[in-house]
């Protein structure tokens, strides 16, 4: 009985719950943006296109800017610098060997000689070896040296999230480790139209950034990018969905998650969600989100890393503290669970549409 | 004329009888397989460590400062070498003051170089200006030779407002952007993989300089030591890995750092020359780092530098080195066999130097440093609010509210902190 039900609730139809289809049908659905008229142009652009894009740019404007990683040369594991080598040269897009520690330490220098570095981390699984490069080095450059020096120039790159079978090592969201780094910025895309706009922020920005791409939507992510040269600016999050009763905060692959519950939670129980994209991790804008939990009294933090410590926790804290006399029911996050990324499991593990149906029904059944 | 060790016709087959294997069992055809160059063999040879020679030391001058390798005299002029000397000189009295003043608890920490001046001032000395210095901690020599100033460092021992560092590190974490040396940062190894990103950068600008990066054989240890080396060799980063291997990191000896044959040994498995040198012979050390400099920018390739020398003193003023090794060691190396002996045994020699003149010049270079300890000593901190500056470019909103939180806590409790130590808040 309950199994039926389950399955009825499913977007497959029943019998279609096959091993192979769950692991290859993507837990939420993509839709396209519609792109700002004011920039002009657009074409249609996947997110690795997007982000090739972004790069080309880059490097077209800023004759120094080089980008490096394991096996970017050929076009890089997902082809996010597809045609880049040929087009800039091999001094200025090339292969380094198997090392994380390296990379980040080799970036770290370039951009310490105001060489503009874009470095690749092949999977943010791997980026680890690499964390006291960016912890205790990057981080801290300009503050040590009371600004004699700094590596502002570099931004880390790196395959996000998970990705339908991913398991351990090919679907960590590392952000929390990096947010409690002051001295970086990390920033997350929801898809094509924001990695763009982000990413070129990013590699502009002075300060040594970490940027994470949710793979999931490398390819599934399409839509109509412009193709101008813009940035979308750091620091500001971006309300999706205007609403009045819940306000539900992610960022990445998780927004489109949020954005199916919002729709569901209207038609379904006639609940008003607001929806934030954080875009910026760190540092986050906190003013956007305090404004609508003020107005909802009711907030949902979503993330697929695990719960303990994850960045919904910072959220939480924050929103309780500046929030408190506002609210109508605790803070609710809704994430990966605390145990490592599992394989096999995935459909139970991340912080799905269900669960975050649930978690509104919770809040707004609370008192 | 200094001769850089250029290929040996026929190395590789010397090479290859030199790990042992005979002439005949090589050679017999060359082998296809993309990750060497190299030819099968029918001998099936295990290459013993114990077995293959070990890398000599370079050297100019003997321990008592005589020239034992005429040929490779540099042959400085009287103004040049007594610069040299005088700065090795000055770097151990600011040494001995400042180590002093922390046992005094005047300042809180210290490390000192002696007996690694000749090292420190050799190689500073045959680099351009134009080379960017990656330093570890053990190198105030390359500082002062410079153009760094005692009171400078000073500065940064107290933390005081005039600090380039701006008071935010511990002492002898100099900041050296005007004698164009990296900042001190103390984790370990980290700015070996950083040099060598940065001399990527400088050579698609600039084909007539290079990084140079220090480190201890301690350091060498470190992944990002390895990393660096790889990458160096790979991209062909034109920066010198200058190893100072002066025995001990911290209380470690070298027999349980590493069980090869020094790091000068891990160049070849890199693709990278390497030279070993006297790091305590002051011309040694100085035509060494040239030559390699030249081979480095020439060629646009690293090149590895290990200098052999001892640690005198302790690793810091944390560190009593009496726990782990004999006084008479200590001794030896701080007053049969020091490098600043050896070079005014060479300018007595020459009659370029004379008691009358060490005297002075030890007085004076005594009286600097003491008059600027005192300015230092007495020069206010920073403003307590520099605490927020400078993490990110610019004061994100956050960190605007803790900084405005914390001038607010000290209105109402600043009699509690030693504000009048420090630079108005503002």
């Amino acid at each position: 009985m309950l199994c039926r039900k389950l399955l009825g609730r499913c977007a497959l139809r029943k019998g279609e719950v096959t091993l192979q289809n769950v692991r290859t049908a993507a837990h939420f659905t993509y839709l396209p943006q519609t792109p700002n008229p004011a920039l002009g142009d657009t074409t249609k652009l996947n997110m690795f296109q997007s982000i090739n894009n972004a790069m080309d740019i880059a490097m077209e404007k800023d004759s120094s800017a080089v980008l490096f990683g394991e096996d970017v040369a050929f076009g890089g594991v997902f082809r996010c610098s597809l045609g880049l080598q040929d087009k800039y040269g091999s001094a200025r897009v090339f292969n380094t060997p198997l090392t994380e520690q390296g990379i980040i330490g080799f970036g770290i220098g370039v951009a310490a000689a105001g060489t503009t570095a874009i470095a690749e981390i092949q999977f943010a699984d791997y980026i680890f070896p690499g964390f006291d490069q960016l912890v205790n080095e990057a981080a801290k450059y300009r503050y040590r040296s009371g600004n004699e020096y700094n590596c502002g120039g570099l931004t880390v790159r790196a395959p996000w999230g998970a990705v339908g079978h991913g398991a351990l090592y090919h679907s960590q969201s590392p952000e929390a480790f990096f947010a409690h780094c002051p001295g970086l910025k990390v920033v997350i895309p929801r898809g094509p139209t924001q990695a763009k706009g982000l990413l070129l922020s990013c590699i502009r920005d002075q300060n040594p950034c970490i940027f994470f791409e949710p793979k999931i939507l490398y390819r599934i992510a399409a839509e109509e990018v412009p193709v101008t040269d813009y940035t979308i600016p750091l620091s500001q999050a971006e309300v999706l969905r205007e609403g009045s009763d819940v306000t539900m905060i992610g960022w990445g692959t998780v927004v489109h998650v949020l954005l199916e519950v919002a729709q569901m939670a209207h038609d379904e129980l006639g609940v008003s969600c607001e929806v934030i994209d954080l875009q910026t991790i760190m540092p986050y804008d906190s003013e956007t989100i305090e404004k609508s939990v003020k107005k909802t009294g009711k907030a949902m933090v979503v993330h697929e890393a695990p719960l303990t410590q994850g960045f919904g926790a910072e959220l939480a804290a924050r929103l309780q503290e500046e929030c408190f006399l506002h609210l109508e029911a605790p803070i609710q996050r809704v994430t990966g669970w605390d145990t490592p990324f599992p394989y096999i499991y995935e459909p139970f593990y991340l912080p799905d549409k269900w669960r975050c149906f649930d978690t509104v029904k919770k809040l707004v059944d609370y008192m | 004329m200094i001769q850089v060790a250029r290929k040996v016709k026929n190395f590789g087959a010397f090479y290859q009888r030199a790990l042992g294997f005979h002439h005949d069992s090589v050679r017999d055809e060359p082998a296809p397989y993309p990750g060497v160059k190299t030819e099968f063999t029918k001998e099936m040879r295990f290459i013993l460590p114990e077995e293959v020679p070990t890398i000599p030391i370079y050297r100019v001058l003997n321990s008592q400062g005589k020239v034992i390798n005429p040929d490779h005299d540099p042959g400085f002029e009287k103004e040049d070498l007594v610069e040299m000397y005088k700065v090795m000189v000055k770097t151990s009295i600011m040494d001995r003051i400042l180590y002093q003043s922390q046992r005094q608890g005047r300042i809180s920490f210290y490390m000192t170089n002696f007996g690694e001046e000749a090292t420190q001032i050799g190689s500073a000395r045959a680099l351009k200006f134009k080379d960017v210095v990656f330093p570890q901690y053990r190198e105030a020599g390359v500082f002062l030779w410079r153009g760094y100033t005692p009171l400078e460092c000073m500065h940064q021992c107290f933390g005081t407002s005039k600090d380039f560092g701006k008071g935010k590190q511990m002492p002898v974490h100099y900041t050296g952007a005007k004698v164009n040396i990296q900042a001190v940062s103390s984790p370990l190894g980290t700015q070996i993989p950083q040099a060598a990103g940065y001399a990527y950068a400088l050579k698609q600008r600039d084909r007539d300089a290079c990084a140079v990066c220090y480190f201890g054989e301690g350091a060498a240890s470190e992944g990002d030591c390895h990393s660096a080396m790889n990458m160096a060799a790979t991209l062909d980063c034109p920066i010198m890995f200058f190893c100072r291997n002066n025995g001990y990191a911290i209380s470690t000896a070298t027999k349980d750092q590493y069980r090869g044959d020094g790091i000068a040994s891990r160049g070849i498995g890199y693709g990278i020359p390497a030279i070993r040198f006297d790091g305590n012979d002051l011309f040694a050390v100085y035509n060494a780092t040239k030559a390699a400099r030249k081979l480095c920018v020439e060629e646009q390739r690293p090149v590895v530098l290990e200098a052999m020398t001892y640690r005198v003193g302790h690793h810091s003023t944390s560190d009593d080195s009496t726990a782990y090794r004999s006084v008479d060691e200590v001794k030896h190396w701080d007053t049969v066999d020091t490098p600043i002996n050896r070079i005014r045994n060479y300018l007595t020699g020459r009659a370029w130097w004379d008691e009358t003149q060490e005297k002075e010049f030890r007085s004076n270079a005594r009286g600097e440093i003491l008059r600027g300890f005192k300015e230092a000593e007495n020069t206010k901190l920073p403003n307590p609010l520099l605490i927020f500056d400078e993490v990110w470019d610019e004061l994100p909103a956050q960190l605007q509210a803790q900084k405005d939180e914390m001038i607010k806590h000290c209105m109402k409790y600043g009699e509690n902190y030693p504000l009048q130590n420090h630079e108005d808040m503002k």
